[in-house]
């Protein structure tokens, strides 16, 4: 009888199941009528409390500061001055002993006098078909090492991206957009009419310093600087809006990932055959043709691509921590 | 010839000194740039033009620019305007 009993509307209303509903989809709010709202007064310090507090700071500072009194700070303060000292002499006594005993000039047995530099002068061309013997040495003898260098550029922008870019909050990147447009020159006519006519020619430069590398003086890195140099020019004109549409991260990590990945297997494949007395099966052209001296041409390009990316990727971390 | 090369290294010497003594920042990166341009004359002249590309390149244009960017980062270049008062802080 007690279980099919009909509850009158109020109590319904009054239960915990209707509440429930009601606090859900906001038909009536539980805070309005009952909790008196206004606005937060503004915190105005009283004068003196701000002078006990600076004094309060002040006497803080004269107590753990007290080279007067406090004798450990003095200590420390005398002994910091006689390492300093002490260590800068002994560095300076390892550097001279160093150089000291450095093999003397023009005797016949120090290393600058061994066969090496003799065959890559003599027979450079011959082996690697660069005309440019520098280019020939470090992209063809000493590979390895430019494979390092570029792998340290890379490293060198990571580090740079984990220090100076901010992270994916929006209201940061905001201000440092508006930060941005207040410090440079936004739409500046000079800069922009001579950016026009110079960029090209700056880019061009590069690209032709890059690809004549086994030939005339210069290479990837060179190159690929100038074209860097070139794209911060045309960034500081026209801006983070226009260089986005086709340099973004993204691009950024494919192109270095693509030339470094690249430059490995191709290297790796090199020094495999060399190593094992195989023929690598790749043509070293006539020398002085600009499809020549095997793969020193596409290494340039890679080297290149890679430095110019990170110069822009610098400059662009720098001036706004992302791009 | 030979007098062209002491010149540029004399040139060089003086850079290098005074932009140790320099009080304005900005001062002393443009006698940084100078003293790259003036050591890549000096790469031509030991008949190695390759690094004179690579030295005009990076230590007279990326290098500047990122100090010009950093210093105006942490404001120690003055802004166009309010040149004059505050002259020595940014020594």
């Amino acid at each position: 009888m007690d279980m099919t009993r009909i509850r009158p509307d109020e109590e319904v209303k009054k239960g915990f199941a209707a509440r429930f509903h009601n606090w859900l989809y906001g038909a009536e709010d539980p805070v309005c009528g009952h909790v008196e709202m206004m606005p937060q007064k503004e915190f105005i310090e009283e004068e003196n409390s701000i002078l006990e507090r600076q004094k309060e700071k002040e006497e803080l500072r004269k107590h753990i500061y007290d080279t007067e009194h406090n004798r450990e700070i003095r200590v420390f303060r005398v002994f910091y001055k006689v390492m300093s000292v002490i260590f800068c002499i002994s560095l300076i006594g390892v550097l001279l002993v160093t150089v000291s005993n450095l093999p003397s000039v023009g005797t016949a047995e120090r290393p600058v006098n061994n066969e090496v530099s003799a065959r890559y002068i003599e027979k450079g061309i011959q082996e690697t078909g660069a005309v440019n013997i520098v280019t020939g040495m470090i992209l063809d003898y000493r590979a390895f090492d430019t494979f390092g260098e570029s792998n340290v550029l890379f490293i060198a922008t990571c580090t740079v991206l984990i220090l100076l870019r901010l992270d994916g909050d929006s209201k940061q990147k905001e201000d440092a957009e508006a930060n941005d447009r207040i410090y440079e020159p936004k739409n500046d006519i000079i800069l922009q009419k001579i950016a026009r006519i110079l960029v090209p020619l700056i880019i061009i430069f590069g690209i032709y310093i890059i690809l004549n590398g086994h030939l005339s003086p210069g290479g990837g890195f060179s190159g690929g600087a100038i074209i860097g140099a070139g794209l911060i020019l045309y960034l500081n004109a026209f801006g983070f809006a226009k260089t986005e549409r086709f340099f973004t991260e993204k691009t950024y990590k494919w192109i270095c990932f693509c030339s470094l990945s690249f430059y490995c297997i191709a290297k790796s494949y090199s020094f495999f055959t060399g190593a094992n007395h195989l023929e690598s099966g790749i043509p070293l052209g006539t020398p002085g043709a600009i499809l020549s001296s095997g793969l020193i041409l596409p290494l340039n390009i890679c080297v290149g691509l890679v430095v110019a990316c990170t110069m822009y990727a610098f400059y662009a971390l720098f001036r706004k921590g992302g791009f | 010839m030979r007098f062209f090369t002491y010149l540029c290294l004399g040139f060089l010497v003086l850079c290098a000194v005074s932009v140790t003594f320099s009080k304005n920042l900005l001062n002393s990166i443009l006698i940084f740039m100078s003293y790259s341009l003036v050591m890549s004359i000096i790469w031509l002249l030991l008949e190695s033009p390759d690094l004179a590309i690579t030295e005009a390149a990076v230590g007279a244009g990326v290098t500047s620019v990122l100090f010009f960017v950093t210093l105006k980062k942490i404001h120690a270049i003055k802004r166009e305007g309010d040149d004059g008062h505050d002259q020595n802080k940014t020594g």
